[in-house]
């Protein structure tokens, strides 16, 4: 993608990301809050966390779908839109619904499921942030950067059962993003088995003509592990480095682009 | 911002009318400018004013608190059978039609009879009652409502000694009730129509209000008109909306939330801050219009009225 279609992108997806925040400034404005403004907020913000995380998430499995390369250009940016989303959601709560009674908020977080699991999802997307930085990719490594960043699975997780026990019955919304994410954790887990059973196919194959062995296509993209596999072929290193290639899944911005496109 | 806006909610009272009257105005006429033309869809479906039905204001049952302010106590709503949204009995409360309304009480009775609406309105002299309505959900509004006190409709139709429940049926009409039509994912909403129940004794209290208007109007189509009940020492859906039936019964009636989710709402739903709703705390609620919560207090601070009906029993267990 050239560098003017990629600057074009990002400034619709950061049109896209502020919109919600810009509509609420404008009922603010407008002083049309409904009559629960606080109520109102925090599912305004709620709702639009759990839509832009689904949005993250979602690029992996179009670029797996499409094979484009673009799709991966925006899961930093949508991740931390994201997690902007999810930290004034937090907010509101703790400032504006419990205005820092702390005993009350401690008892809603032990006691209320849904409300646990929501700060732990919450919780969990500071790290993610904290290292969405290039610099940080290169001072943890590719791999334990990755490793760290599938934590956004539990994040997701979360939002969604959050989102299921928290809602009340007669709606259906929730069921809706439910059945979103587990399309798009659905189609990773299948990439992923795909990429698995061909990695376990060539490696008989290499077996069986050992002699061939050094014709094998590339795999993945985690590139650094396959020499050692091509070696001296072992059933659990193929199974690791088929797993990082393609579980490597949201992180924010990946470190060894392994599409043709990019 | 937010929190400027919330402090100006916290002197809370009723809009004036002609005020908000000229809001309304102001609207439609800036709408009509910027469109330049007028705004029919706009015009059609904003609120007017309900007629006036005012009652005797019963001091000693009323609550020394401003109410709610009129638009919040009719767009912020629940309502299911116009929507599952705060927001869509309002906009969809115009399909209701409140004439010809009919009443049929019945069940255990001496005297079973089918009263007509206006009837129904002019059987008993009115009273306003400023009530507190503490929503399941954890919010609260205030509420000067007008009717009738419900005894005086049940003693006239002389209930039997078997009766010991009273039922309220909701219209069921899904053309009225939008959210009444059958729907892909209706499996997991209320059966239709909507019931609710009370123990006859309850139901004799003189708090149990058979309302037909508030705020000295007629009852508007979203707050559950022609005629519902108010059980303000209950949460909120205890009360029944746009009821045409009151039945006397011997059993305990199955109610519409307490057959959706059993273990979250039960037969009483006595408002109850030590007994936490399953997915919540009742402990504090927010009352509209102002920005810090408030402790909720037992029986909706009615305790000193209704409490000995409950003398010697778990209200843990009869949630």
């Amino acid at each position: 993608m050239s560098r003017p279609a990629r600057i074009a992108l990002k400034v619709v997806v950061w049109g896209l990301g502020l919109a919600p925040l810009g509509a609420l400034g404008y009922w603010v404005a407008q002083d049309d809050l409904t009559a629960n403004p606080i109520s109102f907020v925090t599912n305004h913000l709620g709702d639009w966390t759990f839509r832009i995380l689904l949005a993250s998430l979602a690029m992996t499995p179009l670029r797996i779908l499409s094979g484009w390369g673009w799709p991966a250009l925006l899961r930093r940016l949508l991740g931390l839109f994201a997690f902007t989303y999810a930290a004034l959601h937090g907010s509101v709560w703790i400032l504006l619904d419990h205005f820092f009674n702390w005993g009350q908020m401690l008892e809603d977080i032990i006691k209320r499921p849904y409300i646990t699991v929501g700060m732990l999802a919450l919780t969990l997307t500071i790290p993610l942030a904290v290292t969405s930085t290039a610099g940080m990719v290169r001072r943890l490594g590719a791999r334990n950067w990755k490793r760290l960043h599938r934590l956004v699975y539990v994040v997701g997780i979360c939002a969604a059962l959050h989102f299921l026990w928290l809602a009340k019955v007669g709606r259906r919304e929730q069921y809706v993003y439910a059945g979103i994410l587990t399309l798009l954790l659905a189609i990773r887990l299948g990439d992923w088995a795909r990429r698995r059973l061909r990695a376990t196919a060539q490696r008989s194959r290499s077996r069986t003509q050992p002699g061939r062995s050094f014709l094998r296509p590339p795999t993945g993209g985690a590139g650094h592990a396959a020499p050692a596999t091509t070696a001296h072929p072992r059933p659990e290193a193929a199974d690791e480095r088929s797993h990082a290639a393609s579980c490597s899944g949201h992180p924010l911005s990946e470190p060894a682009p392994r599409h043709p496109l990019q | 911002m937010l929190i400027r806006r919330a402090e100006r909610f916290t002197s809370s009272e009723i809009t004036d009318e002609k005020l908000f009257l000229s809001r309304r105005a102001f609207i439609a006429g800036s709408c009509a400018a910027a469109l330049g033309v007028g705004c029919d869809a706009g015009a059609a479906t904003a609120p007017s004013l309900p007629p006036a039905l005012p009652g005797t204001r019963n001091e000693a049952l009323s609550l020394k608190e401003p109410p709610t302010k009129w638009e919040s106590a009719t767009t912020y709503n629940n309502f299911y059978e116009f929507g599952v949204n705060k927001e869509d009995p309002a906009r969809e409360a115009h399909r209701l039609r409140t004439r010809p309304w009919t009443v049929q009480v019945d069940g255990l009775a001496h005297k079973p009879r089918t009263f007509d609406i206006d009837e129904l309105i002019r059987l008993f002299p009115l009273e306003e009652r400023v009530y507190s309505l503490r929503c399941v959900e954890a919010w609260s509004m205030v509420i000067p409502w007008v009717g009738v006190p419900l005894a005086n409709l049940v003693k006239r139709v002389e209930p039997t000694g078997a009766a010991r429940y009273v039922e309220f049926t909701t219209l069921m009409d899904p053309l009225q009730f939008p959210g009444q039509k059958p729907g892909l994912f209706n499996f997991s909403g209320l059966d239709w129509p909507y019931t609710e129940g009370l123990r006859l004794d309850e139901a004799l209290h003189p708090l149990t209000l058979l309302t037909v208007g508030m705020y000295g109007r007629v009852l508007p189509n979203q707050n559950g008109a022609p005629v519902r009940v108010v059980v303000p020492w209950k949460y909120g859906f205890k009360s029944a909306k746009s009821i045409v039936r009151i039945r006397l019964t011997a059993d305990e009636p199955k109610t519409a939330w307490n057959k959706a989710a059993p273990h979250e709402y039960g037969f009483y739903s006595n408002v109850n801050p030590n007994v936490s709703h399953p997915r919540w705390s009742q402990a504090t609620e927010r009352r509209i219009g102002e920005f810090r919560r408030r402790q909720t207090l037992m029986f909706n601070g009615y305790a000193d009225q209704v409490a000995q009906l409950y003398a010697g029993m778990d209200l843990r267990k009869l949630y």
